[in-house]
């Protein structure tokens, strides 16, 4: 973990445009945001308002049609556009991993976990066998699961644990950055907020910055430290989280904010379930 | 709500120790028994929404495939106003059982078919189901019953609509066979949370004016309690407690619902790490709510919570 109080991240006026028969489709819209160290920032906004575009962007992991047209992505300082080819396979898993939305396609179906785990290690660093295991034991149990579950296949294991293992896998090489792209919306609320507690209990153990896109508030507000609302592709409003619920200046904002059916009975039952025996 | 409303309207819908067990064999490995419904005794109430919640796998949707007959019961009953359904063998009652219950699914975007007109899947429906009033001017009032635009909308496909508006197209193909009961099977979990209200209150309106009853199938605890006036909690194929949803939500007296609605994302209140008493909390709920239940207690009229 570094001291350095700089941003991690630096993203100024990106623009990344899906061509077309016609004109080219504006994605984003020269987006100007930071990562802070050590930071939960959130990206929400509707399906289709560039959010995954950007996330894809950040690690340019994003394919034709859709091209960065202008703008720039330092990371501590370094510009991630100028990268090379071996410059970027490096830097990609072991600075700035991602979690993808759905853990059921982000797995290879025909590879146990173990295999993945050496397929990634080995890709930025030969390593023993031995090793591999040791290193993929502690990654499981790290994200609460078993270690013997390694010589599983994806199938085999369910929605919420493909989802922490698509997580370990992202720990793995310690990056500084961890992009999750709506990680828990296939699961059921009860699992979501599981997984959600283990990576901020990580985050507090490991240090790492997290991008956490999701187009549900109520749960990005609960984990993120500051929010970004998205809309056709241009950030209308960012701040501190408390700022964002409380007191949103933008009406797109108050609009998603009155979107959203609350529970009601929010206060009265959450003291009682803490006394769950 | 009160008990004498219960007395005098009866149920449309009543499901009695129905039990469903699936023979799984997969290609590689062994068959397995997946017991995904164990004991079910729900009932709703004509022109009111119950709501079925729980987690995915719980059996939430096979209740719902077994009231329309996707799949059969392995014992048990499905009564329709009082009518067991296995009973419809005729083709006359079997049209008559479809007309009146209808499904919604969950995914709009496979469940209009591409080819076809939004004229063509209303006037089908109409055609099969009141041959009489099968005309323009029904696709156009149906339409506007659901708020789409009467003058556009029928001449689009599919593919021209968002997923909100299609799945309107479902509800409106549901009113054109002048459906009494619509199962709605997480109508709103695929859309966007900023048109995920307006169609809820497309069905509470459809449930207020034209008297709907609706079987609401959702993992979502925060819309069940916007729709329904009462909701039963689903876990591992039984239900773990059930009531008015005032109830339910408000004052969850059973593990697994109180753990469900303290996992409800809360904006006021930030997440932490913590020590992990949640997920072992949740680990104990599990286990604890998966053991076959043996009585349901009344903690209050109609609100009944399982022991294991």
């Amino acid at each position: 973990m570094s001291q350095d109080q700089s941003p991690l991240m630096q993203v100024q006026d990106l623009r990344i445009e899906y061509l077309t028969a016609g004109a080219p489709f504006r994605a984003v819209r020269d987006v100007s945001f930071d990562i802070n160290r050590n930071e939960v920032l959130g990206l929400a906004g509707e399906s289709g308002c560039g959010k995954s575009t950007i996330a894809y962007g950040l690690m340019r992991l994003h394919k034709p049609p859709a091209l960065i047209r202008q703008g720039q992505i330092l990371f501590e300082g370094r510009d991630v556009l100028a990268f090379d080819d071996a410059a970027l396979r490096a830097w990609r898993w072991s600075e700035v991993s991602m979690v993808f939305q759905s853990a059921m396609n982000s797995l290879n179906p025909v590879m146990t976990v173990l295999g993945q785990f050496s397929d990634m290690l080995n890709a930025h660093q030969k390593t023993a066998r031995a090793r591999v295991i040791i290193r993929t034991a502690e990654m499981l149990e790290m994200v609460g699961i078993p270690a013997e579950r390694m010589h599983a296949y994806p199938h085999q294991l369910s929605g919420g644990m493909r989802q922490r293992v698509a997580l370990a896998l992202a720990l793995t090489l310690r990056p500084k950055l961890i992009i999750m792209d709506e990680p828990t919306t296939a699961l059921d609320v009860v699992v979501q907020r599981e997984i959600l507690q283990e990576v901020l209990r990580l985050r507090s153990e490991l240090g790492f910055s997290v991008l956490f896109i999701t187009h549900d508030l109520a749960l990005m507000a609960q984990i993120s430290d500051r929010i970004g609302i998205m809309k056709e592709g241009e950030i209308v409003e960012i701040g501190d989280t408390n700022q964002i619920v409380n007191a949103p200046q933008h009406d797109y904002t108050r609009t998603l904010w009155e979107a959203m059916p609350v529970l009601e009975q929010a206060e009265a039952s959450e003291s009682e379930a803490a006394h769950v025996p | 709500m009160s008990p004498k409303d219960t007395i005098t309207l009866p149920d449309i819908l009543r499901l009695e120790d129905l039990t469903k067990t699936f023979y799984v064999k997969p290609v590689f490995g062994p068959a397995k028994v997946v017991e995904a419904l164990r004991n079910v005794n729900l009932s709703l109430r004509p022109g009111k929404a119950l709501a079925l919640v729980g987690e995915s796998g719980s059996g939430k949707s096979t209740v719902g495939r077994m009231i329309v007959q996707h799949h059969m019961p392995t014992s048990g009953r499905v009564l329709f106003e009082g009518q067991d359904i296995a009973g419809f063998t005729t083709k006359p009652l079997q049209m008559a059982y479809r007309q009146a219950v209808q499904m919604v699914f969950q995914d709009p975007f496979s469940s209009l078919n591409p080819a076809h007109t939004i004229r063509h899947h209303l006037q089908r429906a109409l055609r099969l189901h009141q041959p009489d009033h099968a005309d323009e001017a029904a696709v156009k009032r149906i339409l506007e019953e659901v708020e789409l635009d009467a003058g556009t909308a029928p001449d689009k496909y599919p593919h021209e609509l968002s997923g909100g508006q299609r799945q309107r197209v479902n509800f409106a193909r549901a009113l054109a066979v002048n459906a009494r009961l619509i199962v709605a099977d997480e109508p709103t979990s695929m859309l966007d949370v900023s048109i995920r209200k307006s169609v809820l209150a497309l069905m509470h309106r459809l449930k207020e004016e034209r008297g709907l009853s609706i079987l609401y199938i959702t993992h979502d605890i925060a819309t069940a309690e916007y729709l329904a006036e009462d909701t039963a909690v689903m876990f591992r194929g039984q239900v773990v407690e059930q009531g008015p949803t005032a109830t339910v939500v408000g004052q969850p007296r059973h593990g697994y619902t109180q753990l469900l609605r303290a996992a409800v994302p809360d904006p006021k209140v930030p997440l932490t790490g913590g020590d992990g008493a949640f997920a072992r909390r949740a680990r104990e709920v599990r286990e604890a709510a998966a053991a076959p239940v043996r009585a349901y207690t009344q903690m209050a009229p109609d609100h009944l919570v399982a022991h294991h």
